[in-house]
């Protein structure tokens, strides 16, 4: 990814998740970094994406109890098959 | 290619095959939610989403004997129920096909635009309204805030919920999604984007 000039805030926003997952090239990164040293906006959202991911790994999931129970028939079936 | 599974994912391909029901029911507790909701990503309802998983989970059982770890367990999973759940939306009279994804990474408007000034002000692109600091992390990890943001995340279309429940719930990283669900890691990385963006900017308003 290249960008030609300053980035804007809205561009900033647009590659918080690829500057998370460490892809953007030396020289964005190097912008991106910059930016985010003279503007409080983008530090904010950038802290509250990474928020947003630890509240999300704190989420749990559950199968619904009918569907689990369906999975388990299947299984004792396979298993006595 | 090596062998790539974790001594984890070695105990459970082996009591799976064993017919060891606390394995299976361990592998179903980990994945079979987050698998229900790649089969939403192909299927136009829950009901069928729901048999595409079981039959899902029959492929993995007839399958277990040969697979031989060149991916890690979680994406022979993933895998299989993305291409049982294709296999049974191309069947669907109202399938929604896969390309239809392009609705998903494309036309949407970028993440929080009505945030930032327009091209005829003076900073365009700049904030209008800057996002402000939250409470510290660990004030946010509440029991209220979790249901909300699982709340979100549920209610967002399902290519971007299904692939912020891999990354950001069930921790793959972007090149096991990319593989599970044979997207590009553009693909990817756009819909990841939106839905963390559509989940900060719930969170944001739940903050004020
Ligand atoms: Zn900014």
């Amino acid at each position: 990814m290249r960008l030609d000039r300053e980035l804007a805030c809205q561009e900033v926003v647009e590659l918080m998740t690829a500057y998370l997952d460490d892809v953007l090239d030396p020289l964005d990164r190097e912008r991106f970094e910059e930016h985010l040293v003279f503007c409080d906006g983008c530090s904010n959202y950038l802290e509250q994406m990474r928020a947003t991911i630890v509240l999300a790994g704190h989420v749990s999931l559950e199968l619904p109890p009918a569907l689990e129970e369906r999975l388990l028939e299947a299984f004792r079936g396979w298993r006595g098959s | 290619m090596e062998q790539v599974l974790s001594p984890e994912d070695e105990r459970l391909v082996d009591g799976l095959r064993a017919g060891d029901e606390s394995a299976f029911v361990a592998l179903m507790r980990m994945y079979g939610a987050g698998m229900l909701r790649v089969a939403l990503m192909y299927v136009s309802s829950r009901a069928v989403a729901e048999e595409v998983v079981q039959e899902a989970w029959v492929g993995v059982l007839r399958g277990i004997g040969r697979f031989e770890g060149r991916s890690s367990l979680k994406t022979w999973l993933y895998r299989i129920v993305a291409n049982t759940a294709k296999t049974r939306g191309l069947r669907e009279a109202r399938s929604v096909p896969f390309s239809a994804l392009g609705d998903e990474t494309g036309d949407e408007p970028a993440a929080d635009a009505d945030r930032f000034l327009g091209s005829g002000e003076r900073f365009p692109g700049h904030w209008s309204v800057p996002p402000q600091s939250w409470a510290p992390e660990g004030q946010l990890l509440g029991q209220e805030t979790l249901e909300m943001v699982a709340r979100e995340i549920d209610r967002l279309p399902p290519a971007q919920r299904a692939v912020i429940t891999m990354r950001d719930i069930q921790g793959f990283t972007s090149e096991e999604v990319c593989n599970s669900l044979d997207l590009s890691e553009t693909n990817q990385r756009v819909l990841l984007h939106r839905a963390r963006a559509k989940v900060r900017s719930a969170l944001e308003e739940y903050m004020r």
